[in-house]
């Protein structure tokens, strides 16, 4: 198995979301993180969609997903070929004695704090998976409260948009 | 300003727009705004059924006998919830299907009012796409669009759920003259590079089998598979959903493949070097073990639906088209090869599986006992109503059994629930069908299990003269369910007894409902009594033919075993002869 990320431009009507989400469990895949949102183009909206499987598998989910008459077009996303991100929020226990350690904990990963009180600091960062992972090894044994993350966003690098891209079809497979 | 109607009188005329001739339905409080306008539409007919899952499958009948599509009606709560079983259905076997449903009003959607139900968000997984319609001015687009995606592209279901308040509010109607779909461009015509690559893999092929599926019926494709088949020799194979697509009596056809299917059909594939696949989509039920599936064959696989391709077998040559497209190009193209001196050979294929037809053709023992033989039953009927009639069956041992001993020659004369295996499709589909072709005889071939759950439609059928036959394949038990406790469950027999040789009296239930009601107990009488019920066409027949229930539909691959273990008849495995 291994990690995909696919862009998913879907027509913004009512149920969109319950169609894509359902056809995943249906077909029995997990979704790891899904963040929805509008596009440059109001009636469109945009999808991404991070799952782990294989390859045989995705292909079968991303036909499938073609299917729905309200989505317009799957692109998937190499790691290498695009810029990804998530956006997390992290309380961390801070005493005084642990709060500064924190704070260059903060500055190393180039996050932010956005909140503060006696007992705890709340940071933000954002940054692709495996920064954010690298982020909380980290904070960790500080003693971590609360945790929420975005879901991963993610755009193709270069100069074309999404809708320039050509779709893997089943007679030329990728 | 446009004329004033209402949104109920906007969705009489978009169905009157959509060219919908019938409505299979039943009203109920939500849709009751819809069912005033109706009564006054002169284009639109409308039946009212006993019960909705009838209605949905009398819409599949209509559409499968016909080619159009097939609309059902019903109200918010349990009426569209009756729906359900249909819906799958069509979705399933890929029938042009548009359910029309009332919901409540909108202010209360979401508050568990009287008979709410989330019919759209129920049916979203079993439906092409679906709509929930709360504003008037979007009834004429939403049924074009209903209607336009039930019938292009791979066909399917499509489901329009419309509020109490849309159905009653003030609108404007307009009838859309174009459709707005930008995430449905079903693609129909192949690549050409494909096709020349498949005309070459045929030619240079020795053990070719053109299989074919329901998809090359809906398609209406069936006369371009004739000559194709005719240009090749090739030999053919029918699934289940496929009967009919190639005559029966055409010397190439090898019958139906599958679980039930004939020894030349199922070896034919686990032989072959080269699979045809056009509009089929390797169902369970026809590869058996799929590991061990025709195992030396290289596949070409046709469909307009991409997500089929490479589902469960690999192709090596896929083609994304509609069927109707995809094979006169095929032929083109084999001609143009053909021109140029390639010379298949087909000759020791033919041989290898002559041998097998002529050792294991389709067969039946009689009872010993003297009672009636089902499947001579169903032989006689196939042979005195002809290939002309239209024959809808149930779920079962008689299903397999009018799937095997019919004998189809055209396509849109053999209805039935292929993929979800829907036990009581037979009465209503037939009604659909004979009201859809009412000068076409249309025969129930029904099981006592199935026909209980449906027959309540013979009221329909007696009191808006749609004159269906019926005949009741009365083994008195769930007759494949008891088969596999035969041969699986060491002859226990838990719960299959139905007693219907006892109760009801069909003869009786069937005059009851205004039908008349025949019965044939033994051999001698089952010509005379086909050819009575034959004569009869000014109301429904039910024949109540009391057969043996211990006849088995052979041969038989078990669930989950390999398609080479076909068994001829209990623990008779055929000698396959040499492979090459």
């Amino acid at each position: 198995m291994s990690r995909h990320t696919l862009s998913v431009l879907v027509e913004d009507k009512p149920g969109v979301l319950a169609r894509v989400a359902s056809l995943f469990s249906r077909r029995g895949f997990n979704i790891e993180s899904l963040a929805v949102g509008p596009t440059e183009v109001p009636e469109v909206s945009r999808m991404t969609i991070v799952v782990n499987v294989d390859r045989l598998p995705l292909e079968q989910v991303t036909k499938q997903l073609n299917k729905l008459i309200n989505v317009l077009k799957i692109v998937e996303l190499e790691e290498e070929s695009s810029v990804q991100r998530e956006i997390m929020l992290v309380k961390v226990k801070a005493t005084l004695d642990t709060r500064s350690h924190i704070l260059e904990t903060v500055q190393l990963f180039r996050a932010k704090v956005v909140d503060v009180s006696n007992e705890a600091v709340t940071i933000e960062a954002t940054g692709a998976h495996d920064k954010l992972e690298a982020l909380l090894r980290v904070l960790e044994p500080f003693g971590v409260s609360e945790l929420v993350k975005s879901g991963l966003v993610a755009v193709g690098r270069g100069s074309r948009s999404i809708s320039e891209r050509s779709l893997r079809s089943v007679e030329r497979p990728a | 300003m446009g004329e004033q109607i209402t949104g109920a009188e906007s969705l009489v005329r978009s169905l009157e727009a959509a060219e919908a001739d019938v409505v299979f339905g039943i009203p109920g409080g939500a849709i009751l705004p819809a069912y005033d306008p109706l009564m006054d539409s002169t284009k639109v007919r409308h039946i009212l059924v006993r019960h909705e899952q009838a209605a949905g499958h009398a819409a599949e009948g209509y559409a499968g006998a016909t080619g159009r599509v097939g609309v059902c009606m019903a109200t918010s709560g349990p009426g569209a919830t009756n729906l359900v079983t249909p819906i799958a259905d069509a979705h399933m076997d890929s029938i042009p299907l548009v359910a029309i449903t009332g919901q409540v009003p909108s202010a209360a959607i979401g508050t568990d009012a009287f008979q709410e139900a989330d019919i759209r968000g129920i049916t979203m997984p079993i439906t092409k796409h679906n709509y929930l319609i709360t504003n008037p001015d979007e009834i004429p687009q939403a049924i074009n669009e209903a209607f336009h995606l039930a019938a292009s592209g791979r066909p399917g279901p499509v489901l329009v759920d419309i509020s109490k308040d849309a159905l009653q509010a003030e609108t404007e109607f307009s009838w859309p003259t174009e459709i707005d779909l930008p995430g449905y461009h079903p693609t129909t015509r192949p690549h050409s590079k494909q096709i020349r690559e498949a005309a070459r893999a045929i030619l240079s092929a020795r053990q070719p089998v053109l299989y074919v599926g329901g998809g090359v019926i809906r398609g209406g494709a069936t006369a371009a598979l004739y000559q194709l088949a005719e240009l090749t020799g090739i030999p053919v194979v029918t699934t289940l959903m496929a009967r009919g697509a190639f005559p029966d009596s055409h010397p190439q056809n090898l019958g139906m493949p599958g679980m039930h299917g004939t020894v030349a059909a199922v070896g034919a594939l686990q032989q072959s070097d080269l699979l045809i696949t056009l509009g089929a989509r390797f169902d369970d039920r026809v590869t058996g073990k799929l590991s061990t599936f025709a195992p030396k064959a290289s596949v070409i696989h046709a469909d307009i639906d991409p997500a089929e391709i490479g589902k469960n077998r690999t192709a090596d040559i896929p083609i994304v088209g509609d069927v109707a497209e995809i094979i006169p190009e095929l032929i083109t193209a084999i001609e143009a090869e053909l021109a140029e001196g390639s010379q298949p050979d087909y000759s020791d294929w033919w041989n290898q599986l002559n041998r097998l037809r002529e050792t294991y053709p389709l067969g039946y023992d009689l009872p010993e006992d003297g009672s009636l033989s089902p499947q001579y039953v169903i032989e006689r009927l196939g042979a005195l109503s002809g290939p002309d009639s239209i024959y809808a069956a149930g779920v079962g041992q008689h299903q397999m059994w009018a799937a095997q001993f019919v004998g189809y020659e055209r396509p849109g004369t053999w209805l039935n629930s292929g993929g979800l295996g829907t036990m009581g499709f037979a009465v209503p589909a037939a009604m659909g069908a004979k009201v859809g072709r009412p000068d076409t005889t249309v025969w129930a071939v029904d099981g006592d299990g199935c026909f209980q759950m449906t027959n309540q439609e013979l009221a329909t059928c007696s009191i808006n003269d749609i004159p269906i036959k019926v005949a009741l394949i009365n083994n008195s038990s769930l007759g494949m369910v008891r088969q596999w406790q035969t041969l699986f469950y060491n002859e226990r027999y838990s719960n299959t007894d139905l007693h219907s040789h006892s109760f009801p009296d069909f003869v009786k239930l069937a005059e009851a409902y205004g039908c008349y009601g025949l019965q044939a107990t033994n051999a001698d009488d089952v010509d005379s009594t086909i050819e009575k019920a034959l004569s009869m066409n000014d109301a429904p027949v039910v024949v109540d033919f009391r057969v043996h229930k211990d006849a088995m539909v052979w041969p038989m691959v078990a669930a989950g075993t390999s398609n080479d273990d076909i068994m001829v008849a209990r623990a008779m495995a055929p000698e396959w002869g040499s492979d090459d």
